[in-house]
C-alpha cells in the first residue's frame, strides 16, 4: 500500500524540559506503520514523557510531533481527540479501572465511543479477552488479579477499539520470567495479526531485542543510536551504547554520581 | 537569609497561589460547564450520590441527634435559671439551621467524604486510570470530576436537613421527653420563632455553599497530587484541614450577609 | 455496572432527605400554606410599639388569628404604622375593635391583642384595608417605673 510509505508518527527537533531540568534537546525520530519500534534507554531519561508528547498528553517545549501527517499539539481538542481514538496506550501500572470488572474495563471504550448493541460488545469483548487468554477472569476486578494479568487485561483493553497504534510503556518491567514471555508472545503475535503499529518504551535489553523492528536508543537527552537489532548489536565502536546493551557497571555512563574527590572529603570529614 | 530573598519567596509563593486557584477554577470549569450526557451521566451521578451521600449519612444522623441532645441539655440548664425554659425550643433550632446543621455537617462531610473523594481521585491519579481515560479520548474532568462534583453539591445540603432535623428532635427528647417542658408551648415558640425565608432558605444557600466549597477542595486536591503514597496522604491531609477553615471563614462572610 | 440496591439506596437518601426539608417547612418553620386570598389586611396606629416585630402573633383572647406583616413609620406623622394580615375565616371583628400591645409573661415576646367591640345597628365589620383606631401603645417599663417614682415623691 502507498500510505505505508510515509511513517506514522514523526518525531521533529522535539525539545522538552521540566521545570529547570531538561529531559529531550532536539530529538527526531519517525515510528514507520505495521511495524514494531523499540525505544530503549536507561531509567529515568522520560522514555514514558516521549510516550505522553506523543499521545498529546504533555506540550513540547520546541519542535513537533505528527500523527499520521498532523501536528498534535496545535489540533484543537476534537481533533486531538479523534486522533487518540486511533492510538492506545498501554500503561505500565496497567491502569485498569479498579472500580470494576475486567468485562467492563474491556467494554468501556467500546461503550464510550461506539453506539454499538450490547450484544455485539459482549461478543467483542470475549474476543479480545480470548486474545489475551483471560476470557476466564472476566467478572474478576483488577485487584483479584496478578501483576502480570493486570497488564494482559490493559492490553485487551487497549486493542478494544481496534487502534492503529499501540504504545507500551515498559511492558516488561517487574515481570516473572513467565510473564515476560507471554507478554513478548502477546505483543509481537497482536501487532502482526491486527497489523499494528507498535512502539514498545522498555530497558528490558533482551526482550526488546527479540521483537523490535527498529530500535532508537536514547541517552543523555539524545538519541544515541538507531538501527535494527543486528545493525545495533555490530556497532561495537559506540562505546555508551555497549555499555547499555551488555549492562557494564561502568563506563561511559559514569558509576559514581558526580562527587568531590573521595580521599579530599575524607580528610575534610576528619579536619 | 537575605530581606531581598525574603521578600522574592513571598512573592514567589503568593504567584503559586494564584496559579494554583487558577488551575482550580480551570478544573471547575471543565468539570461543570459542558453539555451533561443525561444517558451516560446518570448512572455515574446516582453511583457518587451513593459514595459521598448515603455512605456519609449514618455519621450525620447520630452526629445531629446528639449535637440536638446535648445542645438541648446545656440551653436548658442555662434557661432555667431565668425561668424561660419554654425558649430552649428557639435556641435549639435556631442554633441548628443557623449554624450548627450546615456548619457541622460540612466539617462531617469534609472528613467523611471529602478526604475520601481526595484519596480515590489521587489513587486514579498515581495508577493512571486518569491518563488512561484521556489517551482513550475520554475527558476525565467529565468522567471522574464532574459526577463527584455534582453528588457533592446535591447530597450536603440534603445532609445538613437531615442533621438539623435529627438534632431538634433530640433537642425535643431532652427536652420535652427528659426534663419536662410542655409539648405544646415548646412547639409553639419554636413555631412562632422560626421563619421559612430567613432560617431555612439560608440554611440550605449555606449548606449548598459549603458544598460547593469542601467538594471543590477535595477534587482539586486528588488532582494536583504528587502520584505517590506520601503525597496522597498529604493530599488528604489538607483536603481535610484546608475545607474545614474554607467553611468556617465563609460561614463568617455568610452570616454577616445573612444576618449581620 | 450500578447495582440495584446502589439505586435503591440512593432514591431513598433523596427521600429521606425531601422529607427532612418539609418537615422543617411544615413542623419547624410552621409556613402557612394560605395565599392571600384566603386573608385580609388591617392596618393600626401606635404611639409606641415596643418590641413588636414581623411576624408577631395577633391574638384574640389569646388565639392566633394573623401575624403582624409590616411595620413602617409614617413620614407625616411619625408615628409607627402596624399592617396585620388576618385569617379570612375571623372576619367579623366591628370597627369598635381595640388593639393593644401586649407581652407574654414578663420577659416574653409581645404580641398584639385584638379585642373585639360592641356591635351596634350603624356599626360595620373591618374590612381589608380597614384602619383600627382604637390602640394601646406598648407599656415601657422605663416609663412605668418613673411614673411609679414620681408618685411616690408626691405621696410625701
Amino acid at each position: 500500500m502507498t500510505q505505508h510509505s510515509t511513517p506514522l508518527v514523526e518525531v521533529r527537533n522535539l525539545g522538552f524540559r521540566r521545570g529547570s531540568r531538561v529531559i529531550y534537546d532536539d530529538i527526531s525520530l519517525t515510528i514507520p506503520r505495521g511495524k514494531v519500534t523499540a525505544i530503549m534507554g536507561p531509567s529515568g531519561i522520560g522514555k514514558t514523557t516521549l510516550l505522553k508528547l506523543i499521545g498529546g498528553q504533555l506540550v513540547p517545549d520546541s519542535g513537533e510531533v505528527l500523527f499520521d501527517g498532523q501536528n498534535v499539539h496545535s489540533a484543537s481538542r476534537s481533533q486531538l481527540f479523534e486522533m487518540r481514538k486511533r492510538m492506545s496506550m498501554l500503561f505500565q501500572s496497567g491502569a485498569l479501572f479498579t472500580d470494576m470488572n475486567v468485562f467492563d474495563n474491556v467494554a468501556f471504550a467500546l461503550r464510550e465511543h461506539t453506539q454499538l448493541s450490547e450484544e455485539i460488545i459482549r461478543t467483542l469483548v470475549l474476543m479480545k479477552l480470548e486474545a489475551v487468554g483471560l476470557r476466564g477472569a472476566a467478572d474478576l476486578v483488577p485487584n483479584e488479579l496478578s501483576g502480570g494479568m493486570q497488564r494482559r487485561a490493559a492490553l485487551a483493553r487497549a486493542i478494544a477499539l481496534e487502534p492503529e497504534m499501540v504504545m507500551y510503556d515498559e511492558p516488561f518491567a517487574g515481570q516473572d520470567p513467565i510473564s515476560m514471555g507471554v507478554l513478548v508472545k502477546l505483543i509481537r503475535e497482536l501487532s502482526h495479526a491486527l497489523n499494528l503499529t507498535s512502539v514498545v518504551v522498555s530497558h528490558d535489553v533482551a526482550e526488546v531485542m527479540s521483537i523490535a523492528d527498529y530500535v532508537y536508543v536514547i541517552a543523555e537527552k539524545q538519541v544515541i543510536a538507531r538501527g535494527t537489532p543486528d545493525e545495533l548489536r555490530g556497532a561495537t565502536d559506540n562505546a555508551q551504547l555497549m555499555q547499555f546493551l551488555q549492562g557494564e557497571p561502568d563506563g561511559p555512563v559514569p558509576f559514581h554520581f558526580p562527587a568531590k574527590d573521595f580521599s579530599e572529603e575524607l580528610a575534610n570529614g576528619a579536619g | 537569609m537575605g530581606l531581598v530573598d525574603r521578600i522574592a519567596s513571598l512573592g514567589r509563593s503568593a504567584i503559586d497561589m494564584v496559579a494554583g486557584l487558577g488551575r482550580a477554577g480551570l478544573m471547575l470549569w471543565g468539570a461543570v460547564f459542558r453539555v451533561p450526557r443525561i444517558r451516560k451521566g446518570t448512572p455515574l451521578l446516582v453511583k457518587q450520590i451513593y459514595v459521598v451521600g448515603v455512605q456519609s449519612m449514618v455519621i450525620v444522623l447520630v452526629s445531629g441527634l446528639f449535637i440536638g441532645m446535648v445542645l438541648a441539655l446545656q440551653g436548658y440548664t442555662i434557661l432555667v435559671d431565668f425561668g424561660t425554659e419554654e425558649s430552649l425550643g428557639p435556641m435549639v433550632a435556631l442554633s441548628l439551621l443557623r449554624e450548627l446543621g450546615p456548619v457541622v455537617t460540612a466539617l462531617l462531610f469534609a472528613g467523611r467524604a471529602g478526604s475520601a473523594l481526595t484519596a480515590e481521585i489521587g489513587l486514579m491519579k498515581s495508577t493512571e486510570q486518569l491518563s488512561s481515560l484521556e489517551m482513550m479520548a475520554i475527558d476525565p474532568l467529565r468522567q471522574v470530576i464532574a459526577p463527584r462534583f455534582w453528588a457533592g453539591v446535591i447530597s450536603m445540603p440534603l445532609l445538613a436537613l437531615m442533621f438539623t432535623a435529627v438534632g431538634i428532635f433530640g433537642g425535643h427528647l431532652v427536652g420535652v421527653e427528659w426534663k419536662g417542658i410542655d409539648h405544646g408551648s415548646f412547639w409553639s415558640i419554636l413555631q412562632a420563632s422560626v421563619e421559612w425565608r430567613q432560617d431555612i432558605v439560608n440554611c440550605l444557600i449555606k449548606s449548598t455553599a459549603f458544598a460547593v466549597v469542601v467538594t471543590w477542595i477535595a477534587l482539586y486536591r486528588g488532582y494536583q497530587v504528587i502520584p505517590n503514597p506520601e503525597g496522597i496522604s498529604r493530599a488528604t491531609t489538607q483536603t481535610v484541614v484546608q475545607s474545614s477553615l474554607a467553611v468556617l471563614a465563609l460561614d463568617f462572610l455568610l452570616t454577616a450577609i445573612m444576618f449581620g | 455496572m450500578l447495582t440495584r440496591k446502589i439505586e435503591i439506596l440512593v432514591g431513598s437518601f433523596l427521600l429521606v432527605g425531601l422529607a427532612a426539608f418539609l418537615l422543617l417547612v411544615f413542623k419547624v418553620a410552621n409556613v402557612d400554606v394560605q395565599s392571600s386570598d384566603s386573608s385580609y389586611q388591617l392596618k393600626a396606629t401606635f404611639s409606641n410599639i415596643g418590641g413588636l416585630k414581623v411576624r408577631s402573633p395577633v391574638k384574640v383572647g389569646g388565639v392566633v388569628v394573623g401575624r403582624v406583616s409590616d411595620i413602617e413609620l409614617d413620614p407625616t406623622l411619625l408615628e409607627p404604622v402596624v399592617t396585620m394580615t388576618i385569617d379570612k375565616r375571623f372576619n367579623q371583628f366591628p370597627e369598635t375593635s381595640s388593639l393593644a400591645i401586649l407581652t407574654s409573661g414578663l420577659l416574653g415576646e409581645q404580641f398584639l391583642g385584638l379585642t373585639p367591640g360592641f356591635v351596634d345597628d350603624d356599626i360595620a365589620m373591618l374590612k381589608d384595608g380597614d384602619v383600627i383606631s382604637d390602640t394601646h401603645g406598648a407599656l415601657v417599663l422605663e416609663d412605668l417605673i418613673g411614673q411609679f417614682l414620681y408618685s411616690m415623691g408626691e405621696d410625701k
